[in-house]
């Protein structure tokens, strides 16, 4: 059953393929090509996907029909936004710095697009399969701040700088909560690779197997990654009504769509990476020893598994923006640093405790 | 202090910078300026500027005669259009010493609090929406719009509805005009709780609210900040209580009342005024009384020569109509003291040294409305 499902025999028979005419050299150059081809298209429909889907939820929690003119449902809808934004006019600024200004938005997508290659979709259906797969995805996703910050350094506008400056104190300081609470979850396993961690998750998911410390990691991931993507209650670099639009105040056209797309597919990746380190990835639901239930359970492919569990984390993030009103900068930074953080250290000291006295299961 | 503090800025000796909030800007709610001196997110002071919708209204009602100034009223505070009409009306009709029907004042009061309500609805929509809470803005406009159904049906518009005339109304009510503002009443009292569920119990809103934009009752009482948010202060001024008119006096309510002048306070306060509102509502809703919905009045409508002064409780506080007549059939002068031009300009005493998102939410709190600052 499990080899049924196993994306490892089809890559390895593409790489048999290309090994019998290329060399070594170029087998792995024509991987990335095709690899880096596949995520790219991956990306764009899955952040089209993801506007719609939020477009959807906001106008269920709203008491609304949302998106249903184009296309059946309203499918089409983001579809004709993006080619809206693809042909909308590049409005340059007087006095920015040009060269960062049309350099910021790529760093930002180009950030989200490296943290994707870490993710693991299913059984063998990953990237790259890294020792320090999870320090890999911290590192790179925390580079999109550096494109935001550029953004709203070289727009030449107040607003825009107000708004960077917000997001790059937001982002250092949550970075923290969320590398002690990925932290957690590595002392549990013993190991930083993603796969490792999935395998150690075969027989229940962490959140059951770590006892109350767990569940309070989870939360503060859950809270900590909702402020490191820029999502609301904690959309303070964008801020809508006091910042107009924050760091992209000044961008139009596809350098804005970027942006956008940035924030959702950072959204995907947080909730990829909350589901496979907390909620077993692509395992599916296995309880003990429950011969039958677990059975049926592998029916299930283990990429619908990931996408569900992915999906679910992804609904309760839009809740959140749906339903919680803003911070305010202060309160922000008070959150971090006097809870959350005190918080996470504590855990992971009882954490350690756990595992070094074999309490968990 | 203020001047200082410009002077350094323009000089370039200090580090504080100016933003200009609007006069295109999403929190304003219309064409408003805040020239804002921000220290780092700190605001310095604040100095509205205003007149960017300034249409002249006052000098345009020298020329109309009054029931053509009655479409202009409504276009001052457009959320209070009914309560605007009634102050122009009020004041022609006790110049002329008219006695309206019992009837019109009973539909006018039932006008009045509906339209309260209508205001208070969209002021809660909207200060969600300056709080980041996206979704209030979509249960306050699904309440208000049943009660605009009401207007629509009884008087063809939805907003701007000058349905008041001197002497009266335009016309009778619709036929199921009970009817449906029972339903409302019905409806809204089930729906009320959801606002407070939605907003008034979360952390993060009670955070951004309690003692933000704090005003004491004297501040009040010297920026003449009238309606909910002079309330909020502790300052007793509605005039609904004080000094009733139409039949007010014969409605029980109580003037509610918060003592700690934060934004928390004005929330409150319009918050309690709903569902006081409704009951007023309640009480008026079976016991309008037959008769004609105008007093006879003559075609050409003049005032005597003299000076007339009228005040109402409009959603946003105290407005006044002063009028100067020369005997003829248009005023020699007339004014209008509304209630957003003064509760405006308390702005920089209270929301200075603040945050940014808290100057936000401080103006979201005093529920601005700008054609009626700049008339």
């Amino acid at each position: 059953m499990q080899n049924l499902y196993d994306f490892s025999i089809l890559t390895g028979a593409i790489h048999e393929s290309l090994s019998r005419s290329m060399s070594p050299g170029w087998v792995t150059f024509t991987e990335l090509v095709i690899i880096g081809l596949v995520f790219l298209l991956f990306f764009a429909l899955l952040g089209l996907f993801l506007v719609y889907l939020e477009r959807k939820v906001c106008a269920i929690i709203q008491n609304r029909v949302g998106p249903n003119r184009v296309g059946k449902w309203g499918l089409l809808q983001t579809i004709a936004d993006l080619i809206k934004l693809l042909i909308k006019e590049l409005i340059p600024i007087r006095k920015s710095d040009k060269f960062l200004f049309n350099l910021a938005p790529f760093i930002v997508i180009i950030a989200s697009l490296m943290a994707m290659a870490a993710l693991p979709f299913a059984k063998g259906l990953h990237a790259i399969d890294f020792n320090i797969g999870i320090f890999y995805v911290m590192a790179v996703s925390s580079l999109g701040v550096v494109g935001i910050l550029l953004a709203g350094w070289s727009s030449n506008s107040k607003y825009s700088l107000i708004g960077a400056m917000r997001s790059g104190a937001q982002i250092v300081s949550y970075e923290l909560s969320v590398g002690l609470s990925l932290l957690a979850i590595v002392v549990f396993s013993g190991s930083m690779q993603l796969s490792t961690i999935i395998e150690s998750q075969s027989n229940g998911w962490w959140i059951f197997k770590g006892h109350i410390p767990a569940i309070v990691s989870f939360i503060i991931f859950l809270i900590a990654s909702t402020a490191e993507i820029n999502r609301g209650p904690f959309d303070l670099a964008e801020a809508e009504s006091e910042l107009t639009a924050g760091f992209h105040t000044e961008y139009s056209g596809i350098k804005f769509a970027f942006f956008f797309l940035a924030e959702y597919i950072n959204m995907f990746i947080v909730s990829g990476i909350a589901a496979t380190v907390f909620l077993g990835g692509w395992m599916p639901l296995h309880i003990g020893n429950w011969e039958g239930f677990n059975h049926i359970m592998d029916f299930i492919p283990p990429i619908v598994w990931f996408f569900v569990k992915t999906f679910f984390i992804i609904y309760v993030i839009m809740w959140f923006k749906w339903t919680f009103p803003r911070l305010r900068i202060d309160q922000l930074l008070t959150l971090e640093w006097k809870y959350l953080l005190p918080v996470s250290l504590v855990n992971i000291v009882l954490i350690a405790f756990l595992v070094l006295m074999g309490w968990h299961f | 202090m203020t001047e200082e503090i410009i002077k350094d800025v323009i000089i370039g000796e200090s580090e504080d910078y100016i933003i200009n909030i609007g006069p295109q800007h999403p929190s304003t709610h219309g064409v408003l300026r805040f020239e804002v001196c921000l220290q780092g997110e700190t605001v310095k002071y604040i100095i509205p500027h205003v007149g960017y919708i300034h249409r002249g209204i006052e000098k345009m009602c020298e020329s109309l005669t009054y029931p053509q100034i009655i479409h202009l009223t409504d276009r001052m505070d457009y959320l209070s259009a009914h309560m605007n009409n009634e102050a122009v009306c009020l004041c022609v009709e006790n110049a002329l010493q008219v006695e309206v029907p019992e009837r019109v004042k009973y539909i006018r009061t039932i006008l009045d609090e509906l339209n309260r309500l209508a205001s208070h609805q969209l002021w809660w929509a909207a200060f969600g929406m300056d709080l980041g809470a996206l979704t209030t803005f979509f249960y306050g406009l699904r309440d208000r719009e049943m009660i605009l159904d009401i207007f629509e049906e009884s008087f063809g518009s939805r907003l701007l509805h000058s349905f008041n005339t001197p002497g009266g109304l335009m016309h009778d009510v619709h036929p199921n005009f009970q009817k449906k503002i029972k339903e409302f009443i019905k409806y809204f009292r089930k729906k009320l709780p959801e606002y407070d569920q939605l907003l008034t119990g979360n952390v993060i809103f009670k955070q951004r609210a309690v003692g933000i934009g704090p005003m004491s009752k004297e501040t009040a009482i010297a920026y003449g900040v009238t309606g909910p948010s002079g309330r909020g202060s502790g300052w007793a001024c509605d005039l609904r209580k004080h000094a009733p008119y139409s039949a007010y006096d014969k409605v029980q309510f109580t003037e509610c009342l918060e003592t700690e002048g934060d934004t928390y306070a004005r929330y409150k306060v319009r918050m309690r005024e709903m569902w006081e509102s409704l009951s007023i509502l309640e009480q008026l809703v079976d016991n309008i009384p037959e008769g004609d919905y105008t007093a006879k009045m003559k075609p050409i409508i003049k005032l005597p020569a003299g000076e007339f002064f009228q005040r109402v409780e409009t959603a946003r506080g105290e407005l006044a109509v002063y009028i100067v007549s020369d005997g003829n059939k248009t005023p020699y002068r007339i004014r209008f003291r509304t209630p957003n031009f003064s509760n405006l300009f308390v702005i920089n005493t209270i929301a200075s040294n603040f945050k940014i998102a808290d100057l936000v939410a401080v103006s979201g709190s005093l529920d601005l409305v700008i054609p009626d600052i700049d008339r």
